[in-house]
């Protein structure tokens, strides 16, 4: 069979070049090797080598000739055993099918929501959710001891309990060991199972979170704390361009089992590179799972199904929640499904969507709200990627209004992304717009006066919560 | 500048910026005078115990083995028979011919991209040769000798190239970029020297599951200017990675000559000396000094002695990539005015000399290969090339992002199934 001679490109992002010059013409015999041409771009000149041996059969594009598309046939060249006279030029392609029917137009100032009636059914396809099986978090036995327990407390247990069950868990960053942590996470790892699984690292967070990586595709259960997210920047590069991806870019072959944990937003005073919400970065990167606790019951089960997880985790946690306390069963082995949101209260009027800190805002909201007859229901998100939308639009079917919470800038923020997800998918039941309530879109100021005003609070929740009820 | 003090303050001379300047620039005859070689032979080989600080002057000098006339002097010679010499130098013929035929088929549009390791097989093949099969190596882009000498099916490296139905990568990766866990080659990153670290918590967590396997990695010398090589090297040192860092050093990285990773203060190999690394600089165009500089980091680091950096020092022979022409920014006829040769054409010689190859056996072994990898060529043809529609199923594109399907991937997959029912039905 003939070959086809295609105009080649130096580089991937070539479009055309100029045919310098031919080397060869039709009659010749060439070996593979040969030069064949030479062509010019703007930046190089290149020689053209054939491949395969055989003979020129035709030449298509003269040489002098400016602006050949690459990909464009220039010679062919007859095969082993094949008459060179008998080649044909290849025939010109197929015309492109005609366009579909053009649709009707929405043309401005000619009355609205022309071809609505057709359009809309396309649109609102989402209306029902998806009925398939959804994780949900397992029953609590009756009669089971509830215990009071610190967010920081649950978090050790849930890696304690983990590293006991699986000797390829161990923790590395900077202070976990001898100094249990910057924020004491770690308290007692050191003690229980030694130098060798609870490592204290050199400080480069690009270091130790480019040899979690390693360690992990190595056979390990790695998780690797930051002393908190601020400092991950560094790490970024690793999380995402090797973590996230190295599976899907080995056709499966490398899996990266890690989590990357850490306090993650605002805490006290602590200005602005330290007092920053990487939630949306890490939401947007696909191989990822982020999770964002907010009480110790889900700190604890979620952070035993990352530690489980077969995939990369990076799990958000916060600073001013270490300290607080919640009610968490007693119960051997504590696990909570990843990607499920919560309905942390339920209510009927306006539904207030958070995660991490902002569920505490949220609910002291809900209550100040139910002062004033507003009956809020509050969902806490928990898993940021991948986002429990049912249970969103779940929600807003019955409320039909929408306002977000989120301790964070609000550009492309996971309140953006809900309230994407509720025009999206939930157009028809929204009476009013989704509100987002964040935090000033400024760097987070040092001075308290300034820190609290740039942050979200429960007021601001109450004014928007009123704004989409109407009252 | 418009911002300079106009009025100095004292009379010193002004201060003046040093920016590196390569020898030979193209139209300048080429010149390699600042290059200082070893004779053969004459470096001495520490024990693999040796403690780094007594070995500093190995970070500066090249250990080489094969001298002018082919023989292997000194006490790096490897004691190797000559079945195994010869097949050495028969990857390095195989690797120099696939190099040559995927340049070629990049030429005629079957694939977007590829890159030659020209000059540089004696780097991949004979390392990987003194390592263990199953120790796991974390490769740059120019050591697909590895693939080669661990008898990777070509065809799975064409098909690969050739992003078709049958790339084992399921065309989700730049050609090149291969990656397999069997043949322990961790897929190789775009973003430059990241397997560096990674490759050290590989060879920790090796030795924190008390294996026996060690971890190698590579890097050009410009890609030593990345925060990720001198992070690795600080874990490995304080934790005693069994590791061997390769810095590939052919002396450019596109267009920018070694000066401009630091190449004119110090060599590569000396990186090592300020984390307390034992470091080895060798002739990276002798097959045989590669060979035993290897083996000795791979015992020190299986014995628990710790990491080694070995420098290659070597020459890119042809352009960066199939974008680029190097002729546009070093001197034309470096390739042959280069003083360590061509890896192949050396050890070939040492062969010849010793009476166990010849020019015929040679040629012979070239032809085949080349007919090998033209064979494997049309076979991998036959599940298409780059733009002729066969490639993997598109619902491919949704597996393996997560281990399991979670289920917002699911719906977009079946959304996506039912438009292309409904656009070409069954």
């Amino acid at each position: 069979m003939a070959i086809e001679l295609k105009m080649p490109a130096l580089s991937p992002t070539m479009e055309e070049g100029t045919l310098a010059k031919w080397l060869v013409k039709e009659g010749d015999e060439v070996k593979s090797g040969d030069i064949l041409a030479e062509i010019e771009t703007d930046k190089a000149t290149m020689e053209f080598e054939a491949v395969d041996e055989g003979t020129i059969a035709k030449i298509l594009v003269a040489e002098g000739t400016d602006a050949v598309k690459v990909g464009t046939v220039i010679a062919m060249i007859a095969g082993e055993d094949e008459d060179a006279s008998t080649v044909e030029a290849p025939k010109a392609a197929p015309a492109a099918p005609a366009p579909a029917a053009a649709a009707p137009v929405d043309v401005p100032g000619e009355g609205k929501d022309v071809g609505r009636a057709e359009s809309e059914a396309e649109i609102t396809k989402h209306d029902a959710p998806p009925a398939k099986p959804r994780p949900s978090d397992p029953a609590i036995p009756d009669g089971t001891k509830m215990v009071t327990t610190t967010v920081r407390e649950a978090l050790r247990d849930a890696m304690a309990e983990e590293m006991r069950g699986d000797d390829r868990v161990f923790v590395m960053g900077e202070e976990v060991a001898e100094y249990q942590g910057a924020y004491k996470v770690t308290q007692g790892l050191l003690e229980e199972f030694g130098p060798a699984r609870v490592i204290d690292t050199p400080i480069t967070e690009y270091g130790f979170a480019g040899l979690g990586t390693g360690a992990a595709m190595g056979g390990l259960r790695p998780i690797v704390e930051f002393m908190t997210f601020n400092f991950a920047m560094q790490a970024i590069d690793h999380i995402i361009n090797s973590a996230a991806k190295t599976n899907y870019m080995s056709g499966g072959q490398m899996r990266c089992p890690i989590v990357f944990r850490g306090p993650n937003g605002a805490a006290s005073r602590v200005g602005a590179q330290h007092s920053q919400n990487y939630g949306p970065w890490y939401a947007s990167v696909p191989g990822l799972i982020v999770i964002a606790p907010y009480d110790a019951a889900d700190a604890k089960g979620l952070l035993k199904a990352a530690i489980r997880s077969e995939d990369p985790v990076v799990f958000l946690e916060n600073e001013l929640m270490y300290g607080k306390s919640f009610d968490i069963p007693d119960l051997d082995d504590h696990v909570l499904p990843i990607g499920k949101a919560r309905i942390v209260r339920e209510g009927a009027d306006v539904t207030l969507v958070s995660y991490s800190i902002g569920v505490g805002v949220a609910l002291e909201a809900a209550e100040m709200l139910a002062g004033e007859g507003i009956d809020a229901e509050v969902i806490d998100l928990r898993t940021l990627r991948p986002l429990d939308t049912v249970t969103v639009l779940e929600s807003l079917k019955k409320t039909n209004r929408v306002v977000v919470v989120e301790e964070g800038w609000p550009t492309c923020s996971i309140a953006s992304e809900i309230s994407a997800v509720c025009m999206e998918q939930g157009f028809d039941w929204l009476d009013a717009p989704v509100l987002r309530v964040t935090n000033e879109d400024v760097p987070l100021p040092y001075a308290a006066n300034l820190e609290k005003l740039a942050l979200v609070d429960a007021a601001r929740v109450v004014a928007a919560a009123r704004k989409v009820s109407y009252r | 500048m418009a911002d300079r003090q106009s009025t100095p303050k004292s009379n010193l001379a002004p201060l003046s910026l040093h920016v590196p300047e390569p020898p030979s620039r193209p139209g300048d005859a080429p010149d390699f005078s600042h290059v200082e070689i070893l004779k053969a032979g004459v470096t001495p080989r520490p024990a693999e115990d040796s403690d780094p600080a007594a070995m500093r002057d190995h970070a500066y000098g090249l250990v080489r083995v094969l001298d002018d006339d082919g023989a292997a002097v000194g006490p790096w010679a490897p004691k190797l028979d000559a079945e195994t010499k010869r097949r050495m130098l028969k990857y390095m013929l195989r690797v120099r011919a696939f190099d040559d035929r995927m340049y070629r088929a990049q030429r005629q549009g079957k694939t977007s991209f590829y890159m030659k390791c020209t000059g540089e097989e004696a780097v991949a093949i004979p390392a990987t040769m003194a390592l263990d099969r199953d120790d796991m190596c974390f490769p740059s882009y120019r050591q697909q000798g590895i693939l080669i000498a661990r008898d990777y099916p070509l065809i799975d490296m064409i098909n690969q190239i050739y992003s078709n139905s049958a790339d084992p990568l399921k065309g989700r990766q730049l050609p090149i970029m291969y990656s397999s866990r069997e043949h322990g080659f961790f897929s190789i990153s775009g973003n430059l020297t990241t397997q560096y670290p990674q490759a050290v918590g590989y060879a920790m967590a090796s030795a924190a599951k008390g294996d026996t396997r060690i971890a190698a990695t590579w890097c050009g010398e410009g890609s030593t200017a990345e925060g990720d090589f001198h992070a690795a090297l600080t874990f490995a040192a304080v934790y005693n990675a069994p590791i061997i860092f390769n810095i590939v050093n052919n002396q450019w990285a596109i267009s920018s000559f070694s000066g401009f990773a630091g190449g004119e203060r110090t060599t590569f190999a000396a990186r090592g000396l300020g984390y307390g690394i034992a470091a080895l600089r060798v002739d990276g165009n002798d097959a045989l000094a590669v060979y035993a500089a290897t083996r000795w980091a791979a015992d020190r680091a299986r014995t628990n002695k710790g990491p080694t950096l070995i420098e290659h020092f070597t020459y890119r022979s042809e352009g960066h990539s199939t974008s680029d022409d190097p002729s546009g920014y070093r001197a034309a006829d470096e390739k042959t005015a280069w003083p360590l040769g061509d890896p192949i054409e050396r050890l070939k010689a040492h062969l010849v000399a010793s009476g166990e190859w010849d020019d015929d056996r040679h040629e012979a072994l070239r032809t085949e290969l080349s007919d090998e990898v033209k064979a494997a060529g049309k076979e991998a043809e036959k599940n298409g090339v780059l733009g002729h529609g066969l490639h993997q199923p598109f619902e491919t594109m949704f597996e393996d992002v997560y281990a399991d399907m979670p289920w917002h991937l699911r719906e977009q997959m079946e959304q996506a199934l039912a438009e292309k029912d409904a656009k070409w039905p069954k």
